[in-house]
């Protein structure tokens, strides 16, 4: 047992990193709820600019506030975190990938 | 007040079912009786039931294996006997309605309660012993997978005499599964098991991945793990991967079913095909999560049956990697015929085939393995033989289905069913027979009967040819699978034959039976007795200690240099290690994992039945204790030096009786 006790020396970030991830944070919510609420993009449009966003808002998140990086310490935690994205792609993406081709043989849609 | 239960629920008109109560409630009984007149109660509940010691929850694991196996091979034998008759005029002895919960209720116990059972029994007996830990990175969870898995098993078998099972298949399908066709408690049963079931499961992978990535001894690498360790490893990334999308695939359709929801229905913008994606998305990564594990047991049984190092350790362990990730991305091959197009159809189909490499290198190696060494033809080592003729042959029958459009006359066929038996009983069941042969000296001291496995192995391979070959056959004439009558005269006797091969494998069972009812009675004879905690001239680090190991199973953690070193050490002559003995740092027992799972049992069952009070006093429960347990800070101890010198001194003797004996 006593191996499984590692002290936590990972990184906690500093102030600036803090504001930095802040401000970030902010801009990137108000520019999601401008692309929305001003109407100046075609709905399509507005639907892939949220898209972009919300993936530019994960990534602010991580690097910001969860301290994701390619430091030492981070490794598992990054490789833990390209592991999951990996999944995720495979899932989501193979699962459109079937049910729009299907759609279409089907003319389901 | 009830909610749906009431006292029809009970099917009285039923004699197979009160029959089988009758016999459930007299074994039940007997059992519980002998605990009490021989007062073992206290031992039980303080020794088993509150344990977090990896060896016994793997023992737990591997009992409630065997007893579910019991309990899938009685449905199977039953469907069996009824196509046997159910011939033209003869209607057979089960109705629709019963046939129909029997197939679903087979598949779903075989694999999520036998076959997950046995394989986490194995991780939990090996991997911590393989890697010089002294328990795994989480012991409290541990006992908690093993609660939930048994809440999952419990709730299962009780729909037998409460209610009744799904009828849809041991994968639910919708809309079949919906409320519309299904309004019964059924697949309410299916869901709550195995959702409660699936959190034991994935908890499982992530201890074990953690485990395997923290806790190995130092100076052990990754590529000096051992390749059951490898295996194992690969398992669990699959089960963190895959869990989740099972989750979540049984969530939305309880949405459907208990929220008025339209996730899978046929109405109201339901997608009944996006089901089949995700549930096959966990399905197909699961039947490797279930037989990787087992080409670890054969590559170590082959390995030191062969008195020989591995053949390519290092594509062993590239191979394994590789069918991790290619299990990913094949599983459009279970519903080619859904209708995709043949964009979709063509790459999963190909992604199928290029499988069939990496295990096609595994096959090798285990023969190149074999080749020139001197090969002891022990029991597990009958299985592993068993394995690689019957494994190949399902594995090329896959490659056939691979081709989508060979899929389209053989999906749903006899022919299928066929083949999954073919790499599920030839693969998986027979790896986890060979291991638990294997490894059971290390559990319990003493060695499991030759002779009965031997026969227990030749009933096994003779009746599966016996039982599955005539449903090749059958796929190829036409007959699908789930059917409850027919009139075909050309399949009569192949399904007859079919028949007496599932006679020929109950006798294997009855064999395996016979064979540990003889172990435990000649346990004390000496060419039984594992003194040396070595007792087939193992390569691996379990084999360096005593059988069965001390609860904190190392008292020096042993220093790894390359693979396979105990075998070195023992070439070299067994070193005695010089550290000084230290107090040794462990988990306290806890009951925390038995409430939760009683409380998880309550929320289960009053959720199936809609008994609302009653679910929610459950799910109360199960925060309190998991509150409690957080809060509680004594949580663990320390071994004394003199308890741990007072064992090795033990050890020490009962090594020395071994050799004098020689």
């Amino acid at each position: 047992m006593a191996q499984a006790h590692t002290t936590h020396d990972g990184s906690h970030g500093s102030y600036q990193s803090y504001i930095i991830g802040f401000v970030l944070a902010v801009v990137l919510t108000v520019a999601s709820f401008a692309a929305v609420m001003t109407h100046a993009l075609a709905p399509g449009m507005a639907l892939a600019a949220l898209g972009v966003l919300a993936v530019v808002q994960i990534v602010v998140h991580l690097v910001f506030f969860l301290h994701l990086n390619t430091s030492n310490e981070q490794s598992w935690n990054l490789m833990c975190f390209i592991f999951a994205a990996a999944s995720v792609v495979i899932i989501v993406g193979g699962t459109l990938f079937i049910m729009h081709d299907t759609a279409i043989n089907m003319m389901s849609r | 007040m009830l909610g749906k239960l009431s006292l029809s629920a009970i099917p009285f008109d039923v004699p197979i079912l009160v029959g089988t109560f009758l016999g459930v409630a007299v074994i039940g009984l007997a059992v519980l009786g002998a605990v009490t007149y021989f007062g073992k109660w206290g031992y039980l509940w303080r020794e088993w039931l509150t344990t977090v010691d990896h060896k016994r929850l793997a023992v737990m694991y591997i009992i409630l294996a065997i007893v579910m196996l019991f309990r899938g091979f009685a449905d199977a034998i039953m469907m069996r006997t009824q196509l046997a008759l159910a011939y033209a005029g003869n209607p057979g002895y089960l109705p629709p309605h019963h046939y129909d919960q029997i197939f679903s209720a087979h598949g779903t116990i075989m694999i999520f309660f036998m076959a997950m059972a046995f394989m986490t029994g194995l991780l939990n007996l090996v991997v911590p012993l393989q890697i010089g830990a002294r328990d795994v990175a989480f012991p409290f969870l541990n006992s908690l997978s093993f609660y939930m898995t048994l809440v999952g098993a419990l709730l299962i078998n009780i729909s037998l005499f409460i209610g009744e099972f799904a009828q849809c298949g041991w994968l639910v399908y919708p809309p079949l599964s919906e409320m519309q066709f299904s309004p019964g408690v059924g697949v309410d049963y299916y869901i709550w098991a195995v959702q409660i079931s699936g959190v034991g499961t994935l908890l499982t992978g992530v201890n074990f991945f953690t485990t395997i990535v923290k806790m190995r001894a130092p100076g052990m690498g990754w590529m000096q793990m051992p390749v059951f360790t490898w295996t194992a490893f690969c398992t669990t990334v699959l089960i963190m991967a895959s869990f989740p999308v099972l989750t979540v695939t049984l969530a939305l359709l309880s949405l459907d079913r208990y929220l008025g929801m339209h996730f899978f229905t046929n109405d109201a913008g339901g997608n009944v095909m996006l089901y089949l994606s995700m549930i096959w998305t966990w399905g197909h990564p699961e039947v490797y999560i279930l037989v990787i594990p087992a080409f670890g047991v054969f590559s170590e049984v082959t390995s030191t049956f062969s008195r020989k190092p591995l053949f390519g350790y290092n594509t062993m362990v590239y191979a394994t990697c590789s069918i991790m990730v290619l299990s990913f991305v094949v599983w459009v091959h279970h519903f080619f015929t859904m209708g995709a197009g043949a964009n979709v159809n063509t790459f999963f189909g190909i992604m199928t085939m290029v499988i069939a490499v990496p295990t096609g290198v595994k096959i090798f190696n285990w023969l190149f393995t074999m080749y020139k060494g001197r090969v002891e033809f022990t029991a597990p080592m009958y299985w592993t033989i068993g394995f690689m003729i019957t494994f190949s042959i399902g594995g090329m029958t896959g490659v056939m289905m691979a081709m989508p459009a060979a899929d389209w006359i053989l999906h749903n066929s006899l022919f299928l069913i066929a083949h999954f038996h073919n790499v599920i009983i030839g693969g998986v069941y027979f790896g986890y027979i060979a291991g638990m042969g294997f490894w059971f000296p290390k559990a319990f001291g003493f060695k499991l009967n030759e002779a009965w496995g031997k026969r227990a192995f030749w009933c096994w391979f003779v009746g599966f040819y016996l039982a599955f070959v005539p449903l090749y056959v059958l796929g190829l004439e036409g007959m699908t699978r789930r059917m409850n009558h027919y009139d075909n005269p050309d399949w009569r006797p192949w399904l007859l034959i079919a028949e007496a091969g599932a006679v020929v494998i109950a006798l294997g069972i009855v064999c395996q039976l016979t064979q540990l009812y003889v172990s435990i009675r000649d346990r004390n004879l000496p060419e039984n007795l594992d003194l040396t905690g070595d007792p087939w001239g193992g390569r691996t680090l379990e084999w360096s200690i005593s059988s069965p190991p001390p609860a904190y199973n190392f008292a020096v953690i042993p220093d790894i240099h390359g693979l396979d070193t105990f075998h070195t050490e023992k070439q070299l002559g067994r070193r005695a290690h010089n550290k000084p003995l230290e107090p040794i740092h462990m988990p306290k027992n806890t009951a925390a994992g038995a409430l939760i799972g009683a409380f998880s049992f309550i929320l289960g069952f009053g959720a199936i039945w809609y008994i609302w009070w009653m679910a929610g006093l459950g799910l109360i429960g199960i925060v309190v204790t998991m509150i409690l347990r957080s809060a509680n800070r004594d949580v663990d101890y320390y071994v004394p030096v003199s308890e741990i010198e007072h064992n090795e001194e033990v050890y020490s003797r009962r090594i020395a009786a071994a050799q004098a004996a020689e």
